[in-house]
């Protein structure tokens, strides 16, 4: 993808996120307070990140794919189970990850 | 300074330093999808919503389109308007100038942390206060972690690869927790989400998949009636 592009993905994402938010801020509230508004916006992060955690770990290009991410991932899983800081979490992971690329 | 506002101020700090650092994870996850320092920082300074970042550069680095990238990151985008609805109360903006401003700090922890203060001074404070520190901190981590991924060797890269997902896996868990209102709901949707990315993935463009996963926020069904927590209040 050329430089560009990117650069158009940044800007026009970052032009609207912002309106976003200022449309909460200016809209009358009973626009926003529907119930079914509320119940999507609520459960999108979820259905989303889901979506983005299972393409990092488990695909490449329109190929699903098995490697050291998915260990990492699953080590990432236990480390916030037992409530280990962040950098914790993203530290063991890539430990594990660059392990199993060591040993493949 | 009385110790109410000392309670807020130093309670806003704490949180807005512990998201901040979180930067660092953004700007290595930029930079593993390919995009420049620069590019990484922008994100930071004018999107300024994590979930939204993480996602446009996900989409990006599978090597998704710039619009299914931008796309993801405005449905992401979606709740910080209901959290300005929520904040309107608060801040109580007077003419444009006073939207245009606070508009851009409207984020999870800042709704959480001013709606969960005492009173609507406090509130504010805290709102300004955490908006501040995470604004500061998590630009400069981002650099950070933007430029020290650009610095890493071949064996670092494999590293850095497991390391995206996991950041990715971070900022969903504490959805999934119990503490979390309608936890059970929100690990249904998101098993979903992530059954239907990846039963699609070989079937559509690369980054489409992300944006598809939306549709599994039909189970979590029918709105409730009565009383709903909402998620900013609980986040804390």
């Amino acid at each position: 993808m050329s430089g560009t592009t990117l650069w158009a993905a940044v800007l026009a994402g970052s032009l609207g996120c912002y309106l976003l938010k200022l449309a909460g801020l200016s809209v009358p509230a009973a626009w926003v307070e529907q119930p079914w508004v509320a119940r999507i916006v609520d459960f999108v992060p979820a259905a989303l990140l889901a979506a983005l955690v299972a393409v990092q770990a488990a695909t490449s290009g329109q190929q699903l794919v098995i490697d050291g991410r998915l260990v990492g991932l699953a080590v990432a899983a236990l480390a916030l189970a037992l409530r280990a800081p962040f950098i914790v979490v993203l530290v063991l992971a890539g430990a594990a990850g660059a392990l199993v690329h060591l040993l493949a | 300074m009385s110790a109410p506002t000392r309670s807020t101020v130093r309670d806003s700090i704490g949180l807005g330093l512990a998201v901040g650092l979180y930067g660092v994870a953004f700007g290595a996850a930029a930079d593993a999808a390919g995009l420049h320092v620069w590019q990484a920082v922008t994100l930071s300074a004018l999107m300024f919503t994590g979930a939204s970042q993480f996602a446009l550069v996900g989409v990006l680095g599978a090597g998704g389109s710039a619009l299914a990238a931008a796309g993801s990151a405005l449905l992401l985008g979606t709740r910080n308007t209901v959290y300005g609805v929520r904040l309107v109360p608060l801040l109580q903006p007077k003419g444009v100038l006073r939207r245009v401003g606070p508009a851009h700090w409207v984020i999870d922890e800042t709704t959480a942390m001013a709606l969960a203060a005492p009173n609507r001074a406090l509130g504010r404070l805290a709102f300004l206060v955490t908006g501040a520190t995470i604004y500061l901190t998590w630009n400069a981590m981002t650099a950070v972690g933007a430029l020290g991924a650009a610095g890493l060797g071949d064996s670092a890269r494999a590293a850095l690869d497991a390391v995206v997902p996991a950041a990715f896996l971070a900022l969903l868990w504490p959805r999934l927790r119990s503490s979390f209102p309608e936890a059970a709901t929100q690990r249904r949707v998101a098993l979903g989400g992530a059954v239907v990315a990846l039963a699609l993935t070989p079937f559509v463009p690369p980054g489409v998949q992300v944006i598809a996963a939306v549709v599994a926020v039909a189970l979590a069904g029918r709105p409730r009636t009565g009383g709903r927590a909402t998620a900013a209040e609980e986040m804390r």
